[in-house]
């Protein structure tokens, strides 16, 4: 959820300054190259203005460009290369050009270079250099005499280039038809030697130094040429071609020789799958499958019960009870790990907001109000505990996308919150919620009468809050990430395994959202609130203690603003930080504990399923960064249905 | 010792297979249907997978027990569906099998088992049908033999996807029998049409075949989409009507809401099987060949084009490679931008040349097998590449070059010539023909290489398919400018075109003839003499009357070639003059077109021009009468011709000029000339001046 958020942010961010040509050939250059994490590796989309030989005019955004030197020789050749090189992560890479003007002689040549090579030349002339020239149809491969290739081509031509970072060859089109290969063996690298760790930054350096970049070169007055880097449809069908690479190597991986020795293979993948099985819990499915393929499990059944009762307390949003269990059924385990337990303790803070933990149900409990808002917990019912469909999609439980109502909700609390904190004295200057927010603060403030009734409350958050940002002079807001922030998103995709269990509990919850959008506070009852505040207190302790043991932590510091910040806002499950409120955000406490329970067992804390999982991702990605295309070709999402 | 004792070891062998082999037999006569139908079923167990035993059991009587028990009523369903299984595990063996499977009728029993009720046998009956009919041995006619059978198939399209993938298969192997030699190539006589009743994919066509197996096409299972496109592919091809019809039919031909050409191009994109790709390129093809999609058409020239060049490649398997090509070939043979970027498409040129490196001297030392395999392959390789070639080359001077330049390109076509299998000989000679369009090459590679020998050899005792096609390969061998021309004459080519206008085949005549006309073309006396002789007055008179004008109009070119140059002409005249005349005469009257009295009407202009040869005009009143007619006649190329006879009999420098002149002032040719003089067509106004000043003179 917290990928989709950022991601849509960033698009909006994005589209403001963008005109929708940039925004179609952004999405181009997504269909196309999807394996390209273009953080890293941007793609190319214009002629750099600054990689270029002078006699090089540039226009039209940077796609266009003409000759304007003497053109008496080839002394007079000039070169642009494009903004970025080509990321071996396209696998294979397309751009076109089209000859809008040929110019005096048509002496124009279309095709790759590394950085560095001399821009007072066509491309093809020097090493790391290749070209295929108009005026006689002759393909250049690092040397100044060509080889005979294809047509020639002039005006209205469109000439494409193909490079293909598999097999590293290179092929031309014109007019959409292919030419057929002109260059193998581009200075891309391959891995050869097994002690790959060694050569690995030989590589990389290497891979730097000869990166290709697009590359045009013209030498007579009058030239002109338009490249496509994706900002239009491109004439040949380059999508096609891409389909039969992703075939070949799909096929190739299907085709895999996998060990000789019969049986292994079978008795390692239900392995897997058992100890997968059993890492989540799922006892009875466990079971069942160790007796139809003839194996053992390593736990035993009651204890894998155990932590089956403990994460379902997690994921029910009960993690008091949960922490109770835990210490009953391990003791001394949370007290090793402090650090757990702080993440348990932020969650029991989140979920009491939430009106989900039962140290705040017992007060809900005799209020028939609350009652009609959070019946029971779901897994505690045995009717809903049976209720195995999958009722909700996943995107539907998602509060942020539940409510159409959603931005206006945003402004109104926070117009709110301005106010308030104005009219308090003690407020501090530097308080996050109003740095990051107030873009938004410039609503009209007439909203907040609707809900003057909650303001009592809302004034006491306040004073709450301000109690807490005085009493710790350490918490200075400013933004911070995770540490491990790719790890965390990576986990909730891995996380997966327990997904459906998931829904199962919440069906009863999420559905509730739909009749009363209006959730309140601990369940609305005040005695819960009381509580809630309390225990906010006790965990502040907590934090304080934990920081003079074992020094200051970031991480737990986030947690608690994080938490603490969801009481600042009238409606906390539409605010800016209501995010955590998502059962979902249950998931990484609960396979945290889950993991730690399953450790002091010693056994593995990751399931081999999930670290195999993890290592293919992982050498997709290193497979990317050394230059080798077949990557991708070969998502491990492709193989995740 | 040893010997004597092995004998009757193999002896005791033997007879225990077949005593086994009886004792399957046997059990099918027992009493009890239950144990027959357990006799059934371990039949079919033991012949799976085994030739012999297949064999065995055909020749002690299995067959025509199987088949009663499959006809029989009273046989439980079971038991003939058991029945059907076992007669196609024997079909699947060998062709003897399935030869003995057609001499005990096995076809109309299948057939009539397709009426029953049930699904499964009838799965079981076509799944045998299937095997039999894809054997080369067996007569595709016997599908279709019984009106309704046709459409009962086609009734059981929709049983299941099994019935589904059978009858596809069954009907593309049942409707390839008028076209299956001609590989398409228009430029050549098609065998003709069986002369009783419509072909296979006419009979096809009417009974719904297009709209039957269109939705096949999107089917769940890839056999039987693989099949209903082969189905297509078949049907469609050299076929105008079906092809229309798969394009916009009048009711058109939708399957999930899309056009058939649109699945067709989606068959074709790079991941689906090759043989998807291929076969659906062929349909295109097909379709595009008999108009039904331009030529320009984007799926045509970006989707089907492409892929086949893509089957031509060296990754692709030795038949995909041949298939591949033969369609290209067919594909771009008439339309000149799509050979222009076939030409240029990955190399193609170069790739082709790959097709006469099999068997490569690798294979030959390593792998047996792959040798083997090579070797079947390389006619067929060959063959396709030559072929190919002269597609490429059939118009564009560039790619001709290109192909020649081709590594040892004339030395492959040189050897082609003289292989030993025809269609690689064929295939060799219409590559040449292609390429003998050329001038240029004409007077280079082909002189270097002294392609006429090879030719002439081909052209001796050759079928009649490659003498067409080598005949016409000649005709441009003989071109004035070819150096070529001599050295065939010397090699004896005046007399074997002269055999070649007596021909049945009407194509050969029109080689022949053609062939000679341009022999004759400013040539010396002794050939044209040569070629009289040759032909004989009575030849030549035969060609005048031949019904095809092609024939007629080369054969008055001839005449006129052989009229050139004034001695020629008068010791022609003198001694065939009598003949030559009532020829024209008899053209002149005939009921025959414009060109044709045109060309009559230049040969009486030739004549004229004779010195002695003038006299047999002049004293001709018929004739004259005929010039006078044309010179008023509405056609002015007939107009002209005429004036250029009358302007050769008034030429004043010659002798006698003076009387000829007062006659034809007599018949009234001074006034027309007069006429003309006034004309609007500048050509005629200045022809019939200069004819009036002769008279000034």
């Amino acid at each position: 959820m917290a990928d989709a958020g950022a991601g849509s942010l960033h698009g909006g961010d994005s589209a403001l300054s963008c005109l929708p040509e940039e925004q179609e050939l952004s999405q181009r250059l997504r269909r196309l190259y999807p394996a390209v994490n273009q953080e890293e590796t941007p793609l190319p989309r214009s002629w750099s203005p600054k990689d270029k030989y002078n006699y090089i005019g540039l226009s039209q955004g940077n796609l266009r460009v003409h000759y304007k030197g003497h053109g008496k020789n080839h002394k007079d050749a000039a070169s642009v290369r494009a903004t970025h090189p080509i990321p071996a992560a396209c696998g294979i890479y397309y751009f076109e050009v089209k000859i809008v003007s040929k110019g005096r002689d048509g002496y124009m040549g279309i095709g790759l270079s590394a950085q560095g090579v001399n821009m007072n030349r066509l491309p093809g002339w020097d090493k790391h250099s290749y070209g295929y020239h108009g005026d006689d149809g002759h393909s250049f491969c690092s040397s100044g005499t060509g080889q005979p290739y294809g047509p020639t081509f002039t005006t209205g031509d469109v000439i494409g280039c193909c490079v293909n970072l598999i097999n590293n060859t290179c092929f031309y089109t014109k007019n959409g038809h292919s030419l057929g290969i002109a260059f193998t063996d581009l200075p891309l690298p391959a891995m050869i030697s097994n002690q790959f760790m060694e050569l690995l930054q030989e590589y990389i350096q290497h891979l730097f130094k000869s990166n290709l970049y697009p590359t045009v070169g013209l030498q007579t007055p009058g030239e002109i040429v338009d490249a496509n880097f994706g900002q239009q449809p491109f004439v040949f069908d380059i999508e096609d071609y891409m389909r039969e690479w992703r075939a070949k190597i799909q096929g190739t991986i299907k085709r895999f020789p996998i060990g000789d020795r019969l049986g292994e293979w079978q008795a390692m993948l239900q392995n897997m799958v058992s100890s997968y099985l059993v890492h989540h819990g799922y006892c009875s499915t466990a079971a069942a499958f160790a007796r139809i393929t003839d194996t053992t499990i390593q736990e035993e059944q009651t204890s894998i019960k155990n932590r089956q009762r403990i994460q379902k307390l997690v994921l029910a949003g009960r993690v008091g009870e949960a922490i109770e269990a835990t210490q009953q059924l391990y003791p001394g385990l949370l007290e090793h790990n402090p650090n757990l337990l702080f993440m348990l303790k932020c969650r029991q803070f989140v979920e009491m907001v939430n009106g989900t933990d039962s140290e705040v149900r017992c007060f809900s409990a005799r209020s028939p109000r609350s009652q009609d808002s959070y019946p029971g917990s779901p897994n505690l019912s045995p009717r809903r505990g049976s209720n195995n469909s999958h009722v909700h999609s996943t995107g539907a439980d998602s509060p942020t996308c539940s409510n159409g109502v959603l931005s206006t909700k945003i402004k109104q609390s926070c117009s709110k919150y301005q106010a308030l904190s104005s009219s308090s004295s003690s407020s501090s200057s530097s308080s996050p919620s109003s740095v990051n927010y107030s873009e938004s603060n410039s609503t009209d403030s007439t909203k907040s009468q609707q809900h003057s009734s909650t303001s009592n409350q809302e004034t006491r958050h306040l004073a709450f809050l301000s109690f807490f940002y005085l009493s710790d002079s350490e918490m200075e807001m400013e933004a911070e990430h995770y540490p491990n922030g790719v790890l965390e998103n990576s986990s909730t995709r891995i996380m997966n395994g327990t997904y459906k269990h998931e829904e199962i509990l919440q069906t009863d919850e999420s559905s509730m959202e739909d009749n009363c959008p209006q959730r309140q506070l601990c369940g609305g009852n005040h005695a819960a609130t009381e509580r809630m505040i309390q225990f906010g207190r006790e965990l502040q302790t907590l934090s304080e203690q934990l920081c003079r043991e074992y020094g200051k932590n970031t991480m737990h510091k986030k947690m608690l603003q994080d938490a603490f910040s969801l009481l600042a806002y009238s409606d906390p499950w539409n605010c800016p930080v209501g995010q955590q409120l998502d059962p979902i955000q249950r998931e990484p406490v609960c396979a945290a504990l889950n993991s730690a329970i399953l450790e002091s067992q010693n056994l593995p804390k990751q399931p081999p399923l999930m670290l195999a999982l993890g290592q293919a991702s992982e050498c997709l990605r290193l497979m990317a960064r050394v230059g080798l295309g077949s990557c991708s070709f070969a998502r491990v999402d492709d193989y995740l249905h | 010792m040893a010997c004597v004792l092995e004998a009757p070891l193999r002896m005791s062998v033997l007879s225990e297979v077949t005593a086994s082999s009886r004792h399957y037999v046997d059990r099918l006569f027992d009493l009890d249907p239950q144990k027959v139908l357990q006799g059934v079923i371990d039949m079919k167990n033991a012949v799976i997978g085994n030739n012999k035993q297949k064999a065995n059991l055909i020749v002690l009587g299995a067959v025509p027990r199987l088949l009663y028990l499959l006809q029989q009523e009273t046989s439980s369903t079971e038991l003939r569906t058991e029945c059907a299984v076992v007669l196609g595990s024997l079909a699947m063996g060998t062709e003897n099998n399935v030869k003995s499977l057609l001499d005990c009728h096995i076809i109309p029993a299948l057939l009539q088992g397709l009426l029953s009720p049930d699904l499964k046998f009838i799965e079981a009956c076509l799944r045998c049908l299937r095997t039999i009919f894809i054997s080369p041995v067996t007569p595709e006619d016997l599908l279709y033999t019984d009106a309704t059978v046709i459409s009962h198939l086609m009734a059981l399209l929709s049983r299941s996807r099994y019935t589904q993938e059978y009858i596809c298969q069954i009907f593309s192997h049942c409707c390839k029998l008028q076209h299956w030699h001609s590989c398409g190539f228009k430029s050549l006589p098609q065998p003709l049409l069986c002369a009783n009743g419509p072909d296979h994919q006419t009979i096809l066509f009417n009974h719904g075949a297009v709209q039957n197996i269109a939705h096949l096409l999107v089917s769940t299972s890839y056999k039987v989409r693989m099949q209903a496109l082969k189905c297509f592919s078949v049907l469609a091809f050299e076929n105008p009507q079906v092809s229309m019809t798969l394009v916009n039919g009048k009711h058109k031909v939708l399957v999930d809401g899309e056009l058939l050409p649109q699945i067709f191009v989606k068959m074709l994109q790079r991941d689906k099987p090759v043989e998807m790709q291929l076969t659906s390129a062929k349909c295109l093809t097909s379709m595009c060949r008999a108009g039904a999609i331009r030529t320009d058409d984007s799926c045509i020239v970006l989707k089907t084009l492409p892929c086949l060049v893509r089957m031509c490649s060296k990754e692709r398997l030795l038949e995909e490679r041949v298939e591949g090509a033969e369609t290209l070939a067919y594909l771009i043979e008439t339309d000149v931008e799509l050979q222009r970027i076939a030409s240029i498409t990955d190399h193609l040129i170069v790739m082709l040349a790959d097709y006469f490196k099999y068997p490569s001297s690798v294979s030959a030392i390593t792998d047996i097998k792959r040798l083997d395999h090579d070797l079947k392959h390389a006619h067929e390789l060959r063959q396709a590449a030559f072929k190919l070639y002269a597609s490429l080359g059939a118009n564009d001077e560039d790619i001709r070059k290109k192909i020649i330049e081709t590594e040892n390109m004339m030395d492959r076509i040189v050897n082609g010539l003289s292989e030993s299998s025809i269609k690689v000989r064929l295939a060799a000679v219409r590559c040449l023909h292609s390429l003998s369009r050329s001038v240029q090459q004409l007077r280079t590679s082909f002189q270097d290489h002294a392609v006429w020998k090879p030719l002439m050899k081909v052209l001796q005792n050759a079928p009649n398919e490659i003498l067409v096609v080598a005949s016409s390969t000649l005709c441009n061998l003989l071109l004035e400018f070819s150096p070529s021309k001599e050295p065939i004459l010397e090699s004896g080519a005046i007399e074997l075109l002269c055999s070649l206008t007596q021909s049945e085949n009407l194509a050969l005549r029109v080689n022949g003839i053609w062939a000679l006309m341009n022999v004759a073309f400013q040539a010396e006396q002794k050939i044209k003499s040569d070629i009289l002789r040759g032909l004989s007055t009575e030849q030549l008179f035969q060609l005048l009357s031949d019904s095809d004008v092609n024939v007629l109009m080369k054969t008055l070119g001839l005449l006129r070639n052989l009229l050139s140059t004034r001695p020629h002409i008068d010791h022609i005249m003198s001694t065939h003059g009598k003949q030559i005349m009532q020829a024209v005469t008899l053209i002149l009257e005939g009921e025959h077109n414009i060109e044709v009295k045109e060309q009559t009407l230049c040969i009486l202009a030739n004549i004229a021009d004779g010195t002695t040869a003038k006299e047999l005009i002049m004293t001709n009143d018929d004739i004259l009468q005929k010039i006078k007619y044309y010179m008023s006649h509405s056609n002015a190329k007939l107009q002209l011709a005429a004036m250029f006879c009358i302007s050769n009999l008034v030429w004043n420098e010659e002798e006698g000029s003076q009387e000829r002149q007062d006659k034809l002032r007599d018949m009234g040719i001074v006034d027309i000339l007069h006429k003309l003089s006034q004309s609007s067509d500048p050509n005629l106004c200045d022809k019939a001046k200069t004819a009036l000043q002769q008279y000034l003179a």
